[in-house]
């Protein structure tokens, strides 16, 4: 049986890994590669490196870093936040990432899902889409707007129906990003994740308000989700990726156990 | 030399970088003479199998891998590697495959009423058979990583070294004759578990 997968986001601004609270006032925690290995020796299932300021200035991915984790963990990853065409994409995948998440380029550009699932595999594209709760209405019947800039521009675009077309351009997996929810530590948005879980086949990851393994369970339970994305509980409240498993294995959620094991090389 | 085979599928560095890290360098080639020097071979991949095999025809890499195989010297196939290794795969309308083990690659179907995402993907259970020089110190109900939308199913049991369950049914996630090994998983992005398989591969000696 297919267990449900815990994902470690590591938000890299100028070489290090920040974290902040709902996109603003980032604090710095560590070097990301180490981190990195450190959550693979832990058991993490999946990492995922975003680099929040490559969009803001226009700056290309930091390809030796992705190398870099490539030449250190054995676990798949995904990069993110700088991809601007399709020629990035290929330089993160050479680089030894598994996927490429695009946000805002999609929402511009929806055609990048499309070309790059077609240039790599529908399994390489994951689709990153951050969802502000507004009033459900005409324009935006699931009550969930997709906002982009780290949730400071409304795209006027309703949560489902940009997921139901992700999925038909092609991507892979879709990354849900409850903006209302991020950086608080009060749980994930389960509403908005099961509607997005249910609208479309392929797997999603929750995102946005972890603070306890409590949270995770309810939201790959209630919410649907087939992954659960987490930073601040490891980057700063002293959870570790084994703790939350095991929790989770209590809760009756199937999780992979086995840890990294061993010294890095 | 251990040879990875380069032909337009994907996720070479990753398997590179696996293999490095265990102390061996590998030779990544698309020249079918490299590939029948090798000593061992990995044959890797992610894609569809009707322009694999399309590549690995043009390319000479499909005798190459034919006469590494008859020579008796290891080869390990990964994912699409593994599909392919069969004689047939239902994907794109129908491939004829490699044809080094007999079966066939089918698509995902669940019985009625299962509602279940394909591609499986993500981290599952390889229930192992019987013991093999692959799976020396892989620790029972270890889980690997798997992206995938078609499974082998082979001509005769006996090929089966390992199987995992998805949406009701049990597929073949491994299979081992001879000189040659084939997982469906990703072995090289499985963690320690396909560490220690890649391991147990680079020292074989069927």
């Amino acid at each position: 049986m297919l267990s449900k997968r815990l994902i470690v986001c590591l938000d890299v601004r100028d070489g290090k890994v920040t974290k902040g609270v709902q996109f603003k006032g980032n604090v710095e925690v560590g070097e990301p590669v180490a981190m990195a290995e450190e959550y693979y020796r832990q058991g993490v299932d999946e990492l995922v490196f975003y680099d929040i300021t490559a969009s803001a200035e226009g700056r290309p991915i930091d390809i030796e870093m992705v190398r870099e984790v490539a030449r250190r963990i054995f676990i798949p990853f995904s990069v993110g936040g700088g991809i601007r065409n399709l020629d990035d994409m290929r330089q993160v995948l050479l680089a030894g990432a598994e996927k490429v998440s695009v946000n805002s380029l999609a929402v511009r550009e929806p055609e990048i899902i499309s070309d790059g699932a077609r240039a790599f595999g529908n399994q390489c594209i994951v689709l990153g889409m951050d969802a502000l709760e507004v009033e459900a209405g005409e324009k935006i019947p699931s009550g969930y707007e997709i906002v982009v800039k780290g949730g400071r521009e409304r795209t006027g675009i309703d949560m489902l129906e940009w997921a139901k077309r992700a999925e038909e351009l092609g991507a892979g997996e879709i990354c849900l990003n409850s903006i209302n929810a991020d950086g608080t530590r009060d749980g994930y948005e389960l509403t908005a994740t099961r509607m997005v879980s249910r609208a479309v086949e392929i797997p999603v990851i929750a995102s946005g308000g972890a603070g306890t393994s409590e949270h995770l369970a309810r939201v790959l339970t209630e919410g649907e989700a087939d992954a659960a994305l987490i930073a601040s509980m490891v980057h700063f409240l002293g959870f570790t990726i084994p703790g939350i498993k095991s929790d989770l294995a209590a809760e009756g959620i199937r999780v992979r156990l086995e840890t990294g094991g061993g010294p890095a090389s | 030399m251990i040879a990875v085979l380069d032909y337009d599928a994907g996720n070479l560095t990753s398997v590179a970088c696996a293999v490095r890290h265990l102390g061996h360098e590998p030779e990544i080639t698309r020249d079918p003479e490299v590939v029948r020097s090798a000593d061992r071979v990995i044959f890797p991949g992610v894609g569809a199998a009707g322009s694999s095999m399309a590549t690995l025809e043009k390319l000479g890499l499909a005798d190459a891998l034919r006469d590494v195989h008859s020579a008796g010297r290891p080869i390990l196939g990964i994912c699409i590697g593994c599909q392919v290794a069969f004689s047939r795969s239902e994907e794109d309308g129908g491939t004829d495959c490699l044809g080094l083990l007999q079966g066939e690659a089918v698509r995902f179907s669940f019985a009625e009423g299962v509602d279940r995402k394909v591609p499986h993907m993500g981290w599952n259970e390889v229930r192992f058979g019987g013991p093999h020089a692959v799976l020396e110190g892989i620790p029972a109900g270890s889980q690997f990583y798997f992206v995938h939308s078609y499974h082998v199913v082979p001509a005769e049991p006996a090929l089966v070294l390992g199987t995992a369950s998805y949406g009701g049914i049990d597929f073949t996630a491994a299979v081992a004759r001879d000189n040659l090994v084939a997982v469906q998983f990703h072995a090289e992005k499985s963690g320690p578990a396909g560490l220690k398989l890649l391991e147990n591969f680079l020292e074989w000696s069927p």
